[in-house]
């Protein structure tokens, strides 16, 4: 089963434990993970459905190629880890 | 009587004790607290943008912060034509900054309002917990002629609710105008007399066109209403349906903050600084002007205030007076904080350390 792991900088704003989700795309695995943990949508999500700007999402070793849809295929064994894009000051 | 103070790196509280200000307690160190309100039921309201994660707001109740919802726009039309004027750019229907947080009526307990960039209005009927999108205002074909002002996008920064009627309010958006609500925000119709003078010819009075910075109502006088324009100084006294234009503001008309009087009509205090290209206080020396005339004439007050190489510009949200009228607070956009206790004849210095302020508000 893929699983998600998540910054530890979000872990300041939001309880986001890292966890295993049914899904074979990243789109699907991050709403299993919303299902279960609401809260966190909207700080990795913005309303429109896109990651955030300045956050990064990594499928593996390969940085996401879709975050407007979040398409890209996962398997089984794929780590995906949310985090947070250098910026500010 | 607390002070809240909201700044690029978190929320401070400040509390009167017998040697003065001072600040008892820190909350979100490190986050961008960009706007924040006391509700009429007592809680502290503090938005937050994260920058990386999103805007989101918390509530503060006993002893416990609490996140709850925070505005959110619909899913953006496919079909939906709306751009920027100045980049044909596509409006995003995404919050980037939660600009202002107000109360609603005091009858009305549960009733809150938040002004976005880009240019939303939301409004919340349960303390917060839920938001929507004030759809009349947002689909005005008017919305999509807003042009931003030092932001990409144009934004709402003032929400003031007539304490008369709670169906009535006045809103004011960088850079769209002034508009008014007689039905709890239903429709909205847009407010005459600023003027643009950058505008092209014939366009100076376009009311669509104007740049409020902030707008203050006078609470006991409600129809009057001060307007520090990035044009200039303008007094509404019909509840800012139409604006009368004060030429003449020593020792600059520009500037981003008014604060009125709560009870007289006839007072107001400005931090001018130099216009447009510049943003700093004239000669190095910060001031700030008041009317005790309702504009006819102005006392350039600078006790207490540094008065050579101050850089210190007093953002639209970061000037407050306090119920009774003698107590002011200013903050800068350099970390500086400063309190009067007499009506703004002199000034106390709070802190010159402090993070760029975001908002200064007596609770």
């Amino acid at each position: 089963m893929p699983s998600i792991a998540f910054t530890r900088n979000l872990r300041r704003h939001v309880d986001c434990p890292n966890a295993d989700v049914e899904g074979t795309t990243v789109a699907e695995c991050l709403a299993a993970y919303f299902a279960a943990h609401p809260r966190v949508r909207s700080y990795v999500l913005d309303e429109q459905g896109s990651v955030r700007k300045h956050v990064v999402v990594f499928v593996g070793a390969e940085q996401l190629r879709d975050p407007a849809r979040q398409t890209d295929p996962v398997e089984p064994t794929t780590e995906i880890t949310v985090m947070q894009a250098l910026s500010g000051g | 009587m607390s002070l809240l103070v909201g700044t690029r790196k978190g929320l401070f509280t400040l509390e009167r004790g017998v040697a003065g200000w001072a600040i008892e307690r820190v909350d979100f160190l490190g986050e961008p607290v960009t706007a924040g309100v006391v509700g009429h039921d007592g809680a502290v309201y503090a938005a937050l943008g994260t920058g990386h994660f999103g805007s989101h707001i918390w509530r503060h109740e006993g002893d416990t912060w609490t996140e709850i919802g925070a505005p959110a726009f619909p899913e953006r039309p496919a079909d939906a034509t709306d751009v920027s004027p100045m980049t044909q750019q596509p409006w995003p229907w995404t919050v980037q900054l939660l600009w202002t947080l107000e109360n609603g009526h005091p009858d009305r307990p549960d009733e809150l309002w938040c002004g976005t960039i880009p240019g939303g209005l939301f409004h919340s009927t349960d303390r917060g917990d839920t938001w929507s999108l004030v759809r009349s205002l947002w689909d005005m074909p008017e919305r999509t002629q807003w042009s931003g002002g030092g932001y990409d996008f144009p934004g709402i920064h003032t929400v003031s609710v007539d304490p008369r009627n709670a169906n009535n309010a006045l809103i004011a958006i960088s850079c769209g105008g002034a508009w008014i609500t007689d039905d709890g925000g239903a429709s909205w119709a847009p407010t005459h007399g600023m003027r643009n003078e950058y505008m092209p010819p014939g366009e100076e009075y376009n009311p669509v066109a104007q740049d409020p910075h902030r707008v203050a109502r006078c609470a006991g006088e409600p129809d009057v209403v001060w307007n520090q324009h990035h044009n200039g100084v303008f007094r509404s006294v019909d509840g800012g349906r139409n604006w009368t234009e004060i030429h003449e503001r020593p020792p600059a008309v520009f500037g981003f903050a008014v604060a009125a009087h709560p009870t007289n009509p006839d007072i107001a205090w400005f931090a001018p600084a130099v216009k447009d290209e510049m943003r700093v206080p004239v000669g190095g020396a910060l001031v700030v002007s008041r009317t005790t005339d309702g504009g006819q004439s102005f006392e350039v007050l600078g006790d207490g205030l540094p008065q050579e190489h101050s850089y210190d510009l007093i953002y639209r949200h970061a000037f407050d007076v306090d119920g009774t009228g003698d107590v002011l607070a200013m903050g800068s956009t350099t970390g500086s904080l400063w309190v009067s206790e007499d009506a703004g004849d002199h000034w106390e210095t709070v802190s010159n350390h402090l993070p760029p302020i975001h908002f200064a508000r007596f609770t």
